[in-house]
């Protein structure tokens, strides 16, 4: 009996993606996600500017590239005029929280129906490591070269708990892919965040702690280490907002 | 038997099942290079498997396949 094997939303083709570099397993569990609910002829995809950029290449699924921090902005538009269709975007911490800062917040609150997958690997990967706006104080980059100070660089953006402040947010829930028991809980979270969107109950994000061993400059079980014991207690698992919980409150 | 599959051409070598085996079975064959030029990873002892996946898990390009013997 196959117990696992490569999901059929995932296009069988090697990514360009770095050795051990989490993206990889955010793609994959996505793709899970699109079989379990066996809506891979319904599902259009948003990839954003960032290593991520070729993310349609590597699903099965009709995706769109958008412009820099404007996936959700795009995703928006696919979703409006196509209500039928299942939108989701795809998105890194440079794209997501900082160019693009205005369109994740608006279309937070506007509650669009869209689903965001959020990447926080704490650096920009693509353009060679600089600081991002999730960049950790006192982690060295390329453009933090003495470690980011807040009183100069200001302090990171924690994601989830910002857009948690939203009333059109439905679902935030922050996940890791450090373990094989936090990646099956990042399955579950990104899962719900697409049932969501089927159930019509507003915007979804899940954002995912990741890595860049490449500019993190380590090797790819160090950096999973690194984000455990750096990232995590700076940005603490767990769902942010979840209005299925609210309405049993009640 | 259990059975791991791997799709060797695909392997970058990154060593992240090899951490994650809790029966410590896998390996990258120091003595191996992919079409890609990395020692890609393989099985060391294949009896002892449990099939639980948790390579498969951790593996960033889907190269391995696990079958559970039943
Ligand atoms: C309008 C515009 N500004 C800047 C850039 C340069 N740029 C490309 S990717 C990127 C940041 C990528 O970082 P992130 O979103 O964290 O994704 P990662 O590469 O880490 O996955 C930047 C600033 C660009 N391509 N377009
Ligand atoms: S640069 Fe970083 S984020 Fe980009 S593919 Fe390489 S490891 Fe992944
Ligand atoms: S299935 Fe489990 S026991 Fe078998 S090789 Fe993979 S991690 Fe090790
Ligand atoms: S986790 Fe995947 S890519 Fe990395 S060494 Fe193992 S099989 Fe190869």
């Amino acid at each position: 009996m196959v117990v696992f094997k490569k999901p059929q939303s995932l296009s069988p083709v090697p990514t360009h993606y770095c050795p051990g570099c989490t993206h990889g397993i955010v793609h994959r569990l996505v793709a899970e996600a699109i079989d379990a609910l066996g809506i891979e002829g319904q599902t259009i995809g948003v990839a954003p500017v960032g290593c991520s950029v070729f993310a349609y290449n590597y699903f099965e699924c009709d995706m769109i590239q958008a412009a820099h921090g404007r996936a959700p902005a795009v995703a928006t538009g696919v979703k409006r005029t196509n209500p039928d269709k299942i939108v989701f975007t795809y998105q890194g911490d440079g794209d997501l929280a900082a160019i693009g800062t205005a369109e994740t917040v608006h279309a937070t609150t506007r509650g669009e129906n869209i689903t965001i997958i959020f990447i926080n690997n704490a650096i920009y990967g693509m353009t060679g490591g600089q600081m991002a706006p999730t960049t950790l104080p006192g982690q060295v980059t390329t453009t933090s070269p003495y470690g980011r100070n807040p009183m100069i660089q200001g302090n990171p953006i924690r994601v989830c708990e910002m857009l948690s402040t939203l009333d059109g947010l439905a679902f935030a829930q922050r996940v890791a892919v450090d373990t094989p028991a936090h990646v099956n809980q990042a399955k579950k979270a990104i899962q719900k965040a697409f049932q969501n969107q089927i159930d019509k109950k507003g915007l979804s994000i899940v954002e995912v702690l990741s890595t860049c061993p490449t500019n993190w400059g380590m090797s790819p079980t160090e950096a999973l280490k690194w984000l455990r014991e750096n990232m995590m207690p700076y940005y603490p698992l767990g769902v942010y907002k979840d209005i299925d919980a609210k309405e049993e409150n009640k | 038997m259990n059975k791991v599959t791997f799709n060797t051409d695909l392997c970058k070598g990154c060593g992240l099942c090899v951490e994650a085996c809790p029966k410590k079975i896998i390996t990258l064959a120091a003595d191996v290079l992919n079409k890609k030029g990395y020692h890609p990873a393989c099985i060391t002892d294949a009896e002892k498997c449990i099939a639980c996946a948790m390579c498969a898990t951790m593996c960033p390009d889907v190269v391995i396949t696990v079958e559970k013997n039943v």
